[in-house]
């Protein structure tokens, strides 16, 4: 009885709120056609600002194949697209969503047919591949949001570049749509855009408190909004109410794992499947994976965004994200979080969907553990294709990571 | 032309070597690059020697500590040469932004290969709109600035407008070469024409166009002694009529007996779209006559050289449009009136294979057969395909 109450008072109330949203906007999304919106797929890491402030439906073909992971649907959808010709070793977000496409399957039947497509390779090459066969599978014009790759630094050419575009694609959805963009509505989406990033970044910034209030596997789930509704008024008040929620955690001293012995930093994308079992496989070992550099991603290049001259300052915002970056500035940022977080070990998803997330993991690894003194696991997965994960091997790996945790603890 | 092939392939089997002894021998600063759309114009008229690194195949060493066994042999292979110390001659490196793998092997070589300089060409990932060339030229322009800070040079136009047409030679020799096999493939063996094109990424370009030269003039001269044979004997080769000819597509071809195979099987490989292949060498560029201007109008060798490279068919890592690398293999096959296509895929090389089931469709849809071949590290053994090759040219 008394592991009840504990299981009930340590619930985040807000999920519920946050499913209802979750299942509006894709009604939403569904019968967009029916209310005579628009609607454009548009990336995760994609400039959805415009969008929002022309009225069109962003729909985010990589919350979908989250989705799909965490319905554990991915390998059927990801076998169909190998039976397409699409080889096994490609991205398994993309290769769930392109057979998707063609069947209407997954969790809810499939996306909503877009309009239009909005790509933004700030986060790797593979969302280029993937947008152009969804433009040429649907047939509908597709807009490149092409930001050059900040190795060691934004160049004012890469700046220029990155602004004209911006102009670019306000004329193409401008186009698109047959109206004009409301530049006043614009400059509101792009204050409610900065203050939903500067919330989010604030909630993420509770686990900071000892023991967290949610973990970075709440995290994977609450990041829906601000990946979605990045720009609306609704996620700025979700994101406040679930700042508010996770204080009051902190202030009763509520934890997201029972006891925590040990706070631990998650690299890379979730393993959508997996999520629960290895939730509780960390938690029995009391360690809470208190922050991750995959949610954190969404408000990490919030010091180059002014919500004072958005459309410009997104040029920066969007193209120095996390994965837009050099390895060597990566492993600092990682380094910052460690010490921000007081995290005690580094647990690293080497992820074969996702490359440019995955190359340099080693040395990220390295150099954090050197420069910081923690130890580190890397657990070799899948975000969404269950054949690549290993249970009793990982299993194993997580046991000996948790001893050697144990054992620093002991000296 | 015998001979001059011989060498070549010497120098293809240890272009490392080759390139230390350039190094040592002329002095010249050995610049490594990755990718065939780097400017190697801007390295010579810097005074250095751009040298294109394939990596080794097989067992590698050092690698596995840096890069998940998930990534292409040939990134892996290029940074294990690095981290092994092989290319400690080098002056520095220079990586142009292409996919994922070679922008993290940036990163990695950066970080971890501490000889030399290290140079990175953000190009743009779309080249078909105005910004995006516009982009492309102003880092070309930055290249340019930073090799020669680099390098402690000032690279002057002059300089740079001779090193174009030492390229813009070369490119037309090897585009004549293709042009005399495609007409004639038993004149040369499919592995040569690879050797030959490897070769001249590798070698002291002046050199390179000496011996393309000497190999282009070798094999009309094969074709003259050919056609002055009496009439009966005449009328080209038996064996020449039987032959199917196929266009291969594909990235990096590092398998040095793969045209052998398919030409035992009774194919010949009569053009390409492969960046060891045509892509090196297509489209020579506009010519810059003695008042500095181009084709392309009054312009200067930077802007010839970008527009060379966004008007060539382009690496699926980049964009040129929604269709243009179907439409180009399409065309390619209808002119060089080839009956198959073969498809050659690196393992874990995502824009290709991202691009292959609807090129497939595309080839379906005009009834050109096609083989995908995906390329490991080990290769498969050579009867699994020489079976696989039979097989195929069994259907025509």
């Amino acid at each position: 009885m008394a592991t009840n109450i504990d299981k009930e008072k340590r619930k985040i109330k807000s999920v519920k709120k946050m499913k209802e949203i979750m299942t509006l906007y894709y009604i939403d999304a569904k019968t967009a056609a029916d209310n005579g919106k628009k609607v454009a797929w548009i990336t995760s890491g994609g400039p959805v600002e415009p969008l929002i402030a022309m009225d069109i439906i962003p729909v985010y073909p990589e919350n979908h194949g989250a989705m799909i992971g965490a319905a554990k649907m991915g390998v059927d959808l990801c076998e169909k697209a190998e039976a397409m010709g699409y080889a096994g070793d490609l991205c398994s977000y993309a290769r769930s969503d392109i057979s998707c496409a063609t069947v209407n399957g997954g969790p809810i039947g499939g996306l909503p047919r877009p309009d239009l497509l909005v790509c933004g390779n700030n986060i790797c090459g593979t969302v280029l591949k993937w947008y152009e066969i969804q433009a040429r599978y649907f047939d509908v014009p597709l807009f490149i949001f092409d930001t050059p790759f900040c190795h060691t630094a934004f160049h004012p050419e890469m700046r220029r570049y990155v602004r004209t575009q911006i102009d670019e694609y306000i004329v193409f959805l401008e186009s698109a749509t047959g109206k004009k963009l409301d530049r006043d509505r614009m400059v509101e989406v792009g204050r409610l855009s900065v203050e939903g990033q500067r919330l989010w970044q604030a909630v993420l910034d509770t686990t900071i408190n000892k023991p967290a209030p949610m973990s970075a596997f709440d995290a994977f789930f609450h990041l829906a909004l601000i990946v979605t509704l990045r720009g609306t008024r609704q996620a700025v008040d979700y994101y406040q109410e679930l700042l508010a929620e996770m204080n009051q955690r902190v202030r009763d001293g509520i934890g997201a794992v029972p006891r925590e012995s040990y706070r631990l930093l998650w690299d890379n994308l979730p393993i959508w499947y997996r999520t629960k079992w290895l939730s509780d496989k960390f938690a029995a070992h009391d360690a809470c994976l208190v922050a991750d550099t995959y949610t954190s991603a969404w408000c990490g290049s919030l010091r180059y965004m002014d919500e004072n001259d958005f459309l410009t300052s997104m040029a920066e915002g969007y193209t120095r994200i996390y994965l837009n970056i050099g390895v060597d500035e990566m492993a600092r940022m990682v380094g910052e979080m460690v010490d921000k977080y007081d995290v005690d070990g580094l647990v690293m998803h080497s992820n074969r969907s996702c490359k440019p997330y995955s190359f340099g993991q080693y040395d990220i690894r390295k150099i954090v553990e050197d420069g910081k003194g923690i130890p580190s696991l890397i657990i070799e997965a899948d975000m969404c294709d269950e054949r690549n994960f290993s249970e009793s091997q990982i299993e194993m790996r997580i046991e000996a990571f948790i001893e050697m945790l144990k054992q620093k603890d002991g000296q | 032309m015998e001979e001059a092939i011989k060498y070549m392939a010497e120098i293809t089997a240890a272009p490392l070597m080759y390139g230390r002894r350039i190094q040592k021998e002329t002095g010249r600063r050995v610049v490594g690059y990755v990718c065939s759309y780097t400017p190697e114009e801007i390295i010579i008229a810097a005074g250095a020697h751009p040298l294109r690194l394939f990596g080794p195949m097989g067992e590698l060493e050092c690698v596995d500590t840096h890069l998940q066994s998930y990534c292409c042999s040939v990134v892996r292979g290029i940074l294990e040469t690095g981290l092994k110390g092989d290319a400690d001659f080098l002056a520095g490196m220079v990586f142009p932004h292409t996919c994922d793998s070679i922008q993290r092997l940036s990163d990695l070589w950066r970080i971890n290969v501490t000889h030399g300089f290290h140079l990175d060409l953000v190009l743009p990932v779309k080249l078909n709109t105005d910004s995006a060339r516009k982009y492309y030229l102003d880092v070309l322009r930055r290249f340019r600035m930073e090799l020669g800070k680099k390098l402690g040079v000032d690279i002057g136009d002059e300089a740079l407008r001779k090193a174009y047409e030492t390229l813009r030679e070369i490119r037309r020799l090897l585009a004549g070469i293709y042009e005399l096999r495609s007409a004639n493939p038993t004149l040369l063996s499919g592995d040569d024409l690879l050797t030959i094109v490897k070769a001249a990424m590798i070698m002291d370009r002046r050199e390179a166009s000496d011996l393309l030269q000497r190999v282009a003039t070798g094999l009309k001269a094969k074709i003259e002694a050919h056609k002055s044979l009496p009439e009966s004997v005449n009328s080209s080769p038996p064996q020449e009529k039987e032959i199917k000819r196929l266009v291969l597509a594909g990235g990096i071809c590092n398998h040095p007996r793969l045209h052998g195979m398919i030409e035992a099987a009774g194919g010949a490989v009569v053009w390409d779209d492969m960046c060891t292949g045509a892509r090196y060498f297509q489209t020579a560029g506009p010519g810059i006559e003695s008042d500095g201007s181009t084709a392309a109008g009054k312009g200067d060798t930077m802007a010839a050289i970008a527009e060379r490279y966004l008007n060539r068919e382009v690496c699926p890592a980049k964009h040129n449009g929604l269709t243009s690398r179907a439409e180009a293999i399409i065309s390619l096959v209808r002119e060089k009136q080839a009956r198959g296509v073969i498809l050659l895929h690196l393992k874990f090389c995502d824009p290709h294979a991202f691009d292959y089931p609807y090129l497939k469709n595309a080839l379906d849809r005009e009834n050109i057969p096609h083989l995908m071949l995906e390329i490991e590290d080990p290769l498969p053994a050579e009867g699994q395909l020489r079976t696989r090759f039979e097989a195929f040219l069994e259907m025509f």
